[in-house]
This record gives C-alpha cells, structure tokens and sequence, in this order.
C-alpha cells in the first residue's frame, strides 16, 4: 500500500534518512521504533509529504506520491506535538477539518472525540488547552475522517491513564478492520497488544524490520520491551536496512 | 481719475453712434443696386447708414474711409479669399457692425489681416464675427476706437504663418470690451498702446499668449479671462499697468505662467485668481508693483521671483494647493512677503489674532533643488525629500533667510 | 482554495491588530481631513501616510502573521491539500484583509473629502502598495525560518523602499546631473513600487507643476493612459513576481 525506495533526506549536513527502502501493507500494524533523533518522525513526514526527500520515491497504492495532494485523504495523521491555531476554538477547528476533508461517501466519526468529553469544551480556544486535551483533539481529527492509514506519532505522550487505554482500543478496533497503522513510541510496553511488526532506527537506517511474532520467536521474550532490548544487545549497529530484510 | 475718464469715453462713443441714425440710407445685397459692400460705401454720404443684407460677399481690400454706420443684416459673410486684408478703416467715428470677416491673405512678408484699422479715430467695431484671418482686427495710429462684443476665432498653427486676435500698434485710448478670441498667435496684442482699457475679454486656446504687451503704458486690465493658451500670458518693459479682478487658468508648460511680468513697474495686480497654471505669476525685473487679494489656487509654482526684481508688495493673498507656494533663483529678496495666507503654514497663534506667531518661510529647499537639477522633480513628496525639506523649514541654510511672511494669516483671506 | 481562504480571512479579522490599524487609519484620515485647512493639503499628508505607514504596517503585521501561522500551515500541509492552495489562501486572506482595513480606514472618508481623480488615484495605489508588501513579506520570510530575523528583514525591505532608495536615487541625479537621465528615471521608479505608486498621485496631485518640467519623456511616459496601465502592470508585477518566487520555496519546505 505504501512503498518507500531509497529514500533520503539531508537536514544541513545532518542525514536524517539514509536510503530507507520499505512497504507496509494493509492489515499491518507496525511499531516504529528508535531514539530520539533516529529521523521516525522525518520518516512519517516524508511519507505525508511535509518533509520533501532529496531524493528516493514514495508511492501510494503503487503511484507516485511527488507534488501529489489527493493520497493525504486516505491518511489520518495525529502529530507528535499538535499544533493547531490559537485563535480557533476546537469547534472550529473541527468544522475547518470537515470542510477540507469534505467526501460525499463518508460521515466524519466523531466517538473518539466524544469518549474523550471534548463534546464539553467545544467552544474553548486551542491556546487554552492543556497538552493533554489538545493530543485528544489531535488523535479525534486524525480518526474522524475513517481513513484507510493511520500513522500516529507518540500516540499516547501526554495522555492520561483512561484516556490513553480509549485511545488503545480504538487502534486495535482499526486494525481489526484491516486498515494500516504506523505508530512511533517511547513506551513499548503499549504496543504488546496492537503490533505485528517492528522497524528499529538508528541514525536514519533501518537497524532491522521483523515481525512481531518472528521477533519473539527469535528472543523466546513475550514482552516486546525485552525483544528489543535483547536483539539490540546482539546486533551490530550501523548496518545497512536493506541487509536486514526478512527474506 | 484716469478709469472715470475710461468710462466717459465709452459713452461718448456709444451716444454718437447713435447720431447716424438721423442720417441717409444705403442697401447693399443681391436686389439693390449695390451689389457689394465697396459700391455701398462709395456711393454713401457721411453720416449714411449702409445696410448690407444677407449673404457671401466675395471682396478684398475694401475701403472703409467715411465716416458712415455700417451695418450687417443677419450676419452677411465678408470672404477675402485668402489675399490681402480684408476691410481696411481709415474714418473718424466710422461704426463697424454685424459682419462675418472671413479668410484674410496670408502671408510671411506682410500682416493681412480681417480688419485693419489705419489713423483712425472714434471707430466702433462691435458685434462681429472674424475667423480664419492671420490677424483679426488690427489696428495702427489710432485713438479712441472701440472694440466690443466681437467672436474673433482662428485655427492657428505656426506661430510664424499666424497673427494675432485683436493686435494694435501705437494706439491710444482704446476700450477693447467683451470679445471672445480664441486660436490665435496671441490673443490680445499692445505695442506701444497708452492710456487704454481691457475689459471682459475672453481670450483662450491661443497658441502663444493669451495677452502680450510691451512698452504700452498705463493700461488696465479688469476682468479677462485668459485661459488654456499655450504660454499664458506675458506683459514687458511697461509701465503703471493695472489689472483687476482677471482670471489666468490652466497655463500649462515649461514656459507657460499665469502671468509673466517682465520689467513692469509701477502697477497693481489685485483680485486675480490664478488657478492650475504651472507657474501662475512670474516676476522678473519688476519695481514697486502691489499684488494683493489675489487668489492662487492649484498651481505648479505660485510665484517665480527672480533676484533682479525690487520692493514689491505682496500681501494678503491666497495661496492653496499650489505644488510650490514661492521659488527664487537669488539668495537676497528685497522684497514683501507679510499678510497673506499660505495654506502649508504649520504655525500657531496663541494670542488670537488671527495672524501666525512664528514666520511662514514660502519656499522649499526642493524647489530650489529642482532649479537647479529639473529631473529630481521626480522625487517630489517622496520621504526622503519631505525630511529634507522639514529640517530646511527648521535650520534655513539653503533657502533665502529673509525671504518669509512674518505675520500669516491662519484662515483663508474671503476674496 | 475557497474553504482555506474563508478560515484565514476570519482570523485576520478577529486579530485586534488589524482592528487597531483600520481605526488607526481611520482616526489619521478623519483627522487630515477635519483639521488640516484645505483637502488638497488633506491629501498631501495622507500621501504619506499611504507612502510610509501603509508599507510598514502591511509588511510586518505580514510577517509576524505568516511566523504565527506555521501551526497553521504545518496542520494543513498534512491535509489533502495543495502546497499551492494552502500558500495562496494565506497570502488572499493577508491582502483581502489589509486591503479592506485600507478601503475602510483611508478610501472611504478620501470618497467623502476628495473624491475625484487624485482620491481614485491614492486608493488604488494604496489598496496595490498593500497587497505588494504583504507579497514582500512572503519574501521575507522564505529567508529565514527564524522569526526574529524574519522581521528585521522586514523591516530592512521597508526601510530600503521607502527611504534608501530614493536617497540614492537622489544621489545618482546630482552624481550624473550632467548627463540626460530621464530614461533612467523612468526605469528607477518601476524599480521600487513604493516610487511607482508616488509618481501615480503625484502626476494627479501636482500635474500644473510637472507639466513645467522640460524633459518631457517622464510626462509624456506616465502622463498617457498607456503608461499608467503599465505602471499599474508594474505594481502588478511587484506583486506577482516575490509571491512566485516564495511559493516556489514554500513548495520545496521542510515542516
């Protein structure tokens, strides 16, 4: 569904993404895992096309993204940091959202914004919320519009106990329905439940790209946290992504 | 003393034109036994009205040398048939009327013109028409003679080719009233004509000067109006010229004034209104001259005074909208500026008296800038020019020092 | 474009700063005209509020708006919108609303004073200097990501416009006063089109002064019908031409 080949990206002389070659399919749910500074989220720019690459091409259902707007309709984005005008009360900023977002075929799903109580607080200004009650408005607008790929970026920073299990059991509900679903995380004790493939990044390189179950398999760990930590123990760092691919 | 004397005169022309009537008749037309107007006058007796029917009366060089009342019924047309000048008045106290003059010679060696008017005196011209002559009416040595109400038009192009609308020559005591001239050389023309008035005249679209004057001494000038002529107009070496209540608009060009005054001494220019002319008075050479209670509105530069010019007086004016109220090409003035009200005063008046506490300096550093180098007119009113011009209006070292109106007025003088 | 136009010009005006320069212009406006004695002189000095406070205001208001948007923008890059459509509406949104602060707070009250060829004149330019310098400041900021130089770019454009330029243009004129620099005038002014839009009024304004000027090819240039089309095709341009050239970067920007 979603092809990266050889993708690059320079931020001065800093390389941020070092020949990334990837796909992700429908169906998959695929942790994106890493430090800070790996380039996960320059990745997931990338592919929205907010981050041009130097070089390298995306392609969506097998064409070419380049200086394409229309793909970005099948893709609900939730950012790391949300940042939405100040002057704009959610309200507002929801309807501007539908506005653009605007397809005969499918009425906006709003549950995930009413489990969150946002109903509550529909006329209060973006610049008043808490960093909390704006990662709810982020991840309502990126569900809200049923696209076929979700890609979240630290989904649940930020967030409650409560509200980050709500938010949990939606992604789970997503996923059942076959939909592709990217998440990056600090927390990997979270993604137990929803992954079924793991990318770890380092320096701009795919360190390796298994999945869930191989990876356990290979470990004999049932916690992913201790997957990881294990198989990094082992690996040597630096090598190219490409080497590491499941044959 | 002397416009009392203007008025007798005019009625004195007016009662003894009326004398005629008393007199003889003569018929001019195709059913008379006159067939043109020479047979009319020549077999007519002093005093004898003549009466001239309608129609095209294809002469030239007529003869008017009696002293007769010649009257056109309904116009008839005079065609001189481009040779030499039309009608030639050489009468005492002969009465011109009604004619249409048309098509006078042409000529680079000779003035032809509608009507010449030769050691003539007590000659009325009223109520015609002249077009396309070189020179409409002109007259030589004659005095007294009236010229009123007439349309004298043209299609002038070359100021060489073309003559003026009404042109006299050592003259004297002459009233020119109410004609409307229009697409002459110049409008008005006096060499050497004393003691004479202009009175009601519209002189327009000429292509030289609507009024042009020299060495022609106690003349006045009331209520004209001299517009849209292609250098305005301009009076030399005279003196004791007065003019009155006259309008002077829309002169624009590089040599294009209201008015030019240049070497006139001795005169008053008062009640004018000067509106839209690039430069509305230009003064050079001039003496003892009183301008006052005229009104300058909208023009390019209100007042030129070039250095040579001496102890005139120019007060209570209106100066409005003008791009630039006074520019000098000298650095001492010697002469008045105090009373008048300047429209770009930024002073105050803190006692009340309807008069500015601090002096108003009328010219700008940038003007004087733009004499010297024309093109930076080009960046006239920009920012830069403004702070030059306000830090010159604080710390004069360019502009004339004593070049200011002490006491401003701070509202507009009622003209 | 529509949809993302309606939002931008929705928050402009909700800004109080936009409220403040409409009632401020406004206020200067009223103001000239009430106190000063005549209307010409009126106009006169709204010249330069057109010529200095216009440019200044449109061009940082516009810069600080676009750094304050990045949220804004970032939120929409990531939408199934154009790049296009997002910079466009930004930059509509910026020039409608300055432009409307500048209809009400200068061309209505020069309507009721002045309203003949020279107010015609003032407002258009004032409504194109507006828009040009809002399209300045999309300049500006494809410069630098950094808001703080951002606006001293700024606010250095304005300065070069608005008073640097024609002190060197001044210079030139007295530098070279010997030698015939009409063509070059002419050719300076649609190099700034702060000086573009000045000769416009000025040609209006002081028409009696200019008409006495010998070199006739400035006149016979602006003066003709011809030559204030392709004046205003040059604020035009002045428009146009930064506009491109920042939607070209914004195009190729990393969020």
């Amino acid at each position: 569904m979603i092809e990266l080949k050889n993708i690059s990206k320079k931020f001065g002389r800093l390389q941020v993404l070092n020949g990334i070659n990837t796909k992700f399919k429908e169906g998959e749910c695929i942790a994106l895992l890493g430090p800070n500074g790996c380039g996960k989220t320059t990745m997931i720019k990338t592919i929205l096309g907010m981050v041009v690459p130097d070089s390298g091409q995306i392609l969506f259902d097998g064409k070419e993204v380049n200086n394409e707007w229309q793909y970005r309709k099948y893709i609900g984005y939730m950012p790391q940091i949300g940042r939405y005008p100040e002057n704009m009360t959610i309200a507002h900023l929801i309807q501007m959202m539908k506005d653009i977002r605007k397809d005969g075929n499918i009425a906006p799903d709003d549950r995930l914004a009413k489990s969150f109580g946002l109903n509550d607080m529909m006329n209060k200004k973006m610049r008043t919320l808490s960093g909390g009650t704006t990662q709810k408005v982020s991840a309502s607008l990126a569900f809200m519009f049923k696209p076929r790929v979700l890609i979240l970026d630290e989904p649940t920073a930020g967030l409650d106990p409560i509200s980050s299990e709500k938010l949990k059991e939606r992604i789970i509900e997503e996923k059942e329905k076959g939909k592709l679903i990217l998440i990056t995380s600090h927390i990997l004790s979270e993604l137990d439940d929803l992954v079924t493939k793991v990318i770890y990044m380092n320096e701009g390189n795919f360190l390796f790209e298994k999945p869930l179950a191989e990876l356990k398999e290979i470990t004999g760990e049932e916690k992913l946290s201790r997957a990881v930590a294990k198989i990094m123990g082992g690996q040597s760092i630096g090598k190219p992504s490409n080497q590491m691919q499941p044959a | 003393m002397k416009t009392l004397k203007i008025f007798l005169g005019i009625v004195v022309a007016l009662v003894g034109s009326s004398d005629t009537l008393t007199a003889g008749k003569v018929y001019v037309g195709t059913n008379h036994p006159n067939k043109t107007i020479q047979q009319g006058i020549d077999n007519a007796r002093h005093g004898d009205t003549v009466y001239v029917e309608r129609g095209v009366y294809k002469e030239t060089e007529i003869k008017f040398n009696k002293t007769l009342y010649l009257k056109g019924i309904d116009f008839p047309v005079i065609d001189g048939g481009r040779s030499g000048n039309v009608m030639e008045i050489h009468a005492k106290g002969a009465i011109l009327e009604g004619f249409k003059i048309i098509n006078s010679g042409q000529s680079e060696m000779h003035d032809f013109a509608g009507l010449l008017v030769v050691d003539s005196y007590g000659v009325i011209i009223r109520n015609n028409k002249f077009e396309n002559n070189t020179y409409s009416i002109l007259t030589q040595h004659s005095r007294n003679c009236t010229i009123k109400d007439n349309e004298i038009h043209s299609v002038a192009n070359n100021e060489v080719l073309f003559g003026n609308g009404v042109h006299c020559w050592r003259s004297d005591s002459m009233y020119i009233l109410g004609n409307n001239i229009s697409g002459h050389r110049d409008g008005i023309y006096f060499e050497f004509v004393t003691n004479s008035l202009v009175w009601r005249n519209i002189s327009r679209k000429n292509i030289r000067y609507g009024l042009h004057f020299m060495f022609s001494n106690n003349d006045t000038y009331i209520s004209n109006i001299f517009e849209q002529n292609e250098s305005g107009v301009a009076v030399m070496y005279t003196n004791n010229v007065n003019m009155y209540n006259n309008y002077f608009n829309d002169n624009w060009g590089g040599a294009a004034y209201g008015i030019l005054l240049k070497d006139i001494s001795d005169g008053e220019i008062s009640g004018n209104y000067f509106g839209r002319n690039t430069t509305a008075l230009d003064i050079e050479g001039c003496n003892r001259l009183k301008i006052f209670k005229n009104r300058f509105i909208n023009n390019g530069y209100a007042i030129k005074i070039s250095a040579s010019t001496l102890d005139n007086e120019i007060t209570q004016n209106n100066f409005i909208g003008n791009t630039f109220d006074v520019a000098t090409n000298g650095t001492l003035v010697a002469n008045s500026f105090t009373g008048n009200y300047w429209d770009k005063y930024e002073g105050y008046d803190l006692n009340k008296d309807g008069r500015g506490d601090i002096p108003y300096r009328p010219i700008s550093l940038y003007s004087t800038i733009i004499e010297s180098n024309p093109a930076s007119l080009m960046l006239f009113r920009s920012i830069i020019v403004s702070l030059l011009d306000k830090t010159e209006k604080l710390l004069p070292g360019i502009t004339p020092e004593n070049l200011k109106d002490e006491k401003p007025y701070m509202k507009p003088l009622a003209l | 474009m529509k949809k993302i136009l309606k939002y931008v010009i929705v928050d402009i005006i909700q800004n109080k700063i936009v409220l403040i320069y409409t009632a401020l212009l406004l206020l200067i406006s009223l103001s000239v005209f009430n106190i000063e004695s005549s209307a010409a002189k009126g106009m006169a000095s709204l010249l330069n509020l057109i010529l200095l406070v216009v440019p200044l205001v449109c061009i940082i208001f516009s810069t600080i708006y676009i750094y304050n948007s990045t949220e804004f923008t970032e939120l929409l890059v990531s939408q199934p919108l154009k790049r296009k459509t997002i910079w466009l509406s930004l930059f509509g949104g910026l020039a409608t609303s300055l432009s409307l602060a500048f209809l009400i707070g200068v061309g209505i009250p020069v309507l009721l004073y002045h309203a003949d060829a020279t107010g015609l004149v003032m407002i258009l330019s004032g409504l194109f200097l507006t828009v040009v310098f809002v399209s300045i400041a999309f300049l500006a900021v494809g410069w630098t990501r950094d808001k703080a130089k951002g606006i001293g770019w700024a606010i250095a454009l304005w300065l070069f416009f608005a008073l640097i330029f024609d002190a060197i243009v001044l210079f030139l004129l007295f530098q070279f006063q010997d030698y015939p620099l009409e063509n070059a005038m002419v050719i300076m002014s649609f190099i700034n089109p702060i000086d573009l839009s000045r000769v416009q009024i000025l040609l209006q304004m002081d028409i009696s002064a200019l008409m006495g000027y010998t070199g006739a090819v400035f006149r016979e240039f602006f003066g003709s019908s011809m030559g204030i089309i392709i004046s205003f095709l040059g604020l035009s341009v002045w428009i146009a031409v930064p506009l491109l050239f920042s939607l070209r970067s914004f195009k190729r920007k990393d969020m």
